[in-house]
């Protein structure tokens, strides 16, 4: 199956800063894809280019089988986009605004949107300067999931939405992902809702990409955290390979080991004998702190999962 | 600590973050205004040396109803008061410069939601206010002194010029209130400049009333000028009678606006106006699905205020224009000299093209305003969730664009049958004067489209300049107010647009010019339009 994006060292500068410096995302068809990354990583700027709102200064770019720039319009009839910081016509209602953004879509489901209004809570009858943040959020929402479209392109959609309402809209997500046809790009900075929805994600930092893959996959990277109480002490634990932040206190052992090394350290526990063990994999969390915290200069060098 | 003190707390901070937010735009306006007399004194010596010529020259300019409209009533014959009377348009423009000051650091800090940041910290509820306050009168204060101090420099006699500089500051110290009750009244900026900016133009309607209505001999209508503020600025008459209780009048009206917007905003919470916010239908009409569908429910407020204004003024000015003819008669020692403008028909005939060329400075003011607002729409934000859809950038252009290019035309359509029809029905000849000055209104179209186009250029091509646009209406503005009185070069007069326009009704028409004009407008507009396809969205 055909990519629903793909872009490949993608450039972008504006004046001296350098906002995407050879990004790569690929999205396939039919999946929700994670696309995070720090404030200022470039991830709305990366959204505009695969709008066509801005042209990449260097690097390739394909969209639903189309080039974003010059075939905007076109493609815009199989999309919806939120954007990340929603702002409303003051003396437009919420229904208007989401009639009038399903209208230049090319239409929307009527039924889908009473549900979704019913879903998200919202009063359309409110002018957009009575809305609060989450509100006029829950209106772009709306309107881009009550059109009947291939792709989703949401920036942080979820950003100023109460508990309640992020699980209306993970609910709302799971049912596109569940028709199958639909593809979601979803940027956020939940995690816990990257993982809850995404089948694949992209963690991007200073315009470039990290890392790219499934869940599994890039848990496979990282290290899992080990505590265990042992039998007896055991010695040559901190020289094995693949160890990191080993705390023994007396009989009780913490660290986090390199997936890739679990084996020989599962052996030196149990050469000393176990009484209890607990293994926990790396949250999504973890991943991302360790891309994203400023003194990792590369991944796995000296980024201490703090738990 | 006093509960009033404690409503004021902060205020020093907030006047310093007032000056430093405003440390360009404020200092630029009030020295430029604040010398602009000066500029009249040598312009005056130059072009009239004599006491005589002087004179002369008061008595044509200070009956001619087209410049009284402008300035004011001329009060005598000096060197001094004719610059106080050529300066009579500045209490306007300084009357706008407070007004948009004082919203631009209350109602628009509020709306944008800094208003509330600032409220968590140690900020009294009406330190904001106090602040936008006494930026805004301690600007029109040192206004003053500028004009003051620069005009004695230039030999006026030092007790008008102080009492001159006091007429400025005047205007701006009254208009700053006017703009603190309005901020308090809506819950958008954009509505309450338009109110506050309806208040300055219903005040300079006022004073033309009453200043035109004394030029005849009944004068039936001339207490109006007492009721407007820009009429108390202008009866201070500096270097004559030199009125200081007429200032007086204008800060006393502001200290009471001031506490009136106190009042006011004790009786709503921040962020809001005090009308409640209404609610709008739960689903769009049948007919808002387009983006000119949309431009429409974006613009209309505007166009509506616009041509409210426009047939208002256009009534007013037209009425005006019967009572012209009874001048010759009252003053038959001014007959040749009216004789040299053309008689009674040549002198009405002025007036109103006088009039039209000033409808089509301010029409392009709209054009301007309407095409920024793209620019105001990109910017917030609102752009993008419209170009997300299928919409191309030149759709959703066109949509606005409607109203930046056939707004005005509506708008001086409106104004030129207000006043021809007016007109018409003074002089009982509908039939001609009413498509006269019509026509003197509709060509002052294509000199309006090239503003609007300069304004889409750099929309496009440079947009984070687009406000620049103002600054070439201020330059229209300043060459066809005051450039033939400064005797600027002809070349630099012919840098305006509206130099080229024909003067209708009375003047000669021509296409040629008018052509031109579209045609320059055309390729502004084409240049802005594709420098628009090309760039990047938003530019912020």
């Amino acid at each position: 199956m055909n990519d629903a994006i793909s872009a490949a060292g993608l450039v972008k500068t504006f004046g001296p800063t350098r906002a995407l410096d050879g990004l790569d995302l690929a999205v396939r068809t039919g999946e929700v894809h994670g696309f995070l990354g720090p404030n200022g990583a470039g991830k709305s700027t990366t959204i505009r280019i695969l709008l066509g709102m801005m042209r990449a200064d260097a690097g390739a770019v394909r969209l639903l089988g189309g080039d974003p720039w010059s075939g905007a319009t076109e493609l815009h009839r199989r999309l919806a986009y939120v954007p990340g910081d929603v702002t409303l016509w003051p003396n437009l209602s919420g229904g208007e605004v989401i009639d009038l953004l399903g209208r230049l879509r090319g239409g929307l489901d009527r039924r889908r949107r009473d549900e979704l209004l019913e879903r998200f809570d919202l009063d359309p009858r409110k002018k957009g300067r009575a809305y609060s943040k989450g509100n006029r959020q829950k209106v772009a929402l709306v309107a881009a999931l009550a059109s009947d479209v291939e792709l989703l392109l949401l920036d942080e959609p979820t950003s100023g939405l109460d508990p309640l309402m992020e699980e209306a809209f993970r609910e709302a997500v799971l049912e596109e992902k569940r028709r199958g046809d639909r593809t979601v790009l979803l940027s956020s900075h939940i995690l816990s809702e990257v993982e809850a929805l995404c089948d694949r994600v992209t963690i991007i930092r200073d315009g470039r990409t990290v890392e790219s893959g499934t869940l599994a996959e890039l848990r496979h990277l990282t290290r899992t955290s080990i505590e265990a109480e042992l039998a007896a002490p055991v010695d040559g634990l901190a020289a094995l390979p693949g160890v990191h932040g080993l705390r023994v206190d007396d009989l009780r052992v913490r660290f986090d080991v390199d997936t890739s090394e679990l084996d020989p350290a599962l052996r030196a526990l149990a050469a000393a004998g176990v009484r209890t063990l607990v293994s926990r994999p790396p949250t999504l969390e973890e991943l991302f702190l360790r891309h994203y915290d400023r003194s990792a200069t590369a991944v796995g060098a000296g980024a201490e999962v703090a738990r | 600590m006093s509960a009033a003190t404690r409503e004021l707390t902060g205020t020093r901070g907030l006047l310093r973050l007032v000056l430093r937010r405003d440390r360009v735009v404020l200092p630029l306006w009030v020295l430029f205004v604040g010398v602009l007399p000066v500029s009249y004194v040598t312009a005056i010596i130059d072009l009239f040396p004599t006491a005589a010529a002087q004179q002369a020259y008061a008595l044509t300019s200070g009956n001619n109803a087209a410049f009284v409209a402008l300035y004011g009533r001329l009060a005598g014959s000096g060197l001094g008061d004719l610059v106080a009377w050529r300066a009579g348009f500045l209490p306007i423009v300084i009357g706008l410069c407070a007004i948009l000051t004082v919203i631009r650091h209350t109602r628009t800090d509020e709306e944008a939601g800094r208003r509330e940041l600032l409220g968590s910290t140690v900020v009294g509820r009406h330190a904001p206010l106090a602040a936008a306050l006494a930026a805004t009168w301690g600007a029109s204060l040192v206004l003053g002194l500028i004009t003051a101090v620069s005009t004695i420099g230039k030999g006026l006699p030092s007790a008008g010029s102080w009492a001159f500089g006091a007429e400025l500051a005047a205007a701006g110290v009254a208009f700053a209130g006017v703009g603190a009750v309005a901020a308090q009244l809506t819950s958008g900026a954009g509505s309450a400049r338009g109110l506050a900016i309806g208040v300055l133009g219903l005040a300079y309607v006022l004073g033309v009333v009453g200043d035109i209505s004394s030029l005849s001999a009944s004068g039936t209508l001339s207490w109006l000028t007492w009721v407007s503020p820009i009429g108390w600025v202008h009866q201070i008459d500096p270097y004559g009678a030199a009125r200081w209780w007429a200032a007086g009048l204008a800060v006393v009206a502001s200290v009471v606006l001031a506490v009136a917007a106190v009042a006011l905003s004790n009786r709503r919470d921040i962020g809001a106006g005090l009308l409640p916010a209404r609610l709008g239908p739960s689903s769009a009409g049948p007919g808002l699905r387009s983006p000119l569908a949309l431009a429409w429910r974006l613009h209309r407020g505007l166009l509506a205020g616009w041509v409210s204004g426009f047939v208002a003024l256009g009534v007013v000015l037209g009425y005006l224009a019967g009572g012209l003819g009874d001048l010759l008669k009252e003053a038959p020692q001014m007959a040749d000299v009216f004789a040299r403008l053309g008689g009674a028909s040549g002198l009405i005939d002025s007036y109103l093209a006088g009039m039209l060329g000033l409808f089509g400075l301010i029409a392009a003011g709209y054009a301007i305003q309407a095409t920024l607002r793209m620019r105001a729409e990109e910017a917030a934000g609102r752009a993008e969730p419209v170009l997300g859809t299928a919409v191309g950038r030149l759709r959703w252009a066109a949509g606005h664009l409607v109203f930046s290019l056939l707004g005005p035309a509506v708008v001086l359509a409106a104004a030129g049958l207000a006043m021809g029809l007016t007109h018409g029905l003074n002089t009982g000849d509908v039939g001609r004067e009413a498509p006269r000055v019509l026509a003197g209104a509709m060509v002052q179209l294509p000199a309006v489209w090239v503003l609007a186009a300069i304004a889409l250029a750099l929309f496009g091509l440079l947009p984070r300049l687009s406000a620049v646009s103002w600054g070439a209406l201020v330059v229209c503005l300043l060459v066809g107010l005051v450039g033939t009185a400064l005797g600027l070069d002809q070349r630099v007069v012919d840098v305006s647009p509206f130099t080229h326009v024909p003067r209708l009704p009375g003047g000669a028409m021509s296409v040629t010019p008018l052509l031109w004009l579209t045609a320059v407008a055309a390729v502004l507009a084409a240049a802005g339009l594709a420098g628009l396809r090309r760039r990047d969205l938003p530019v912020v």
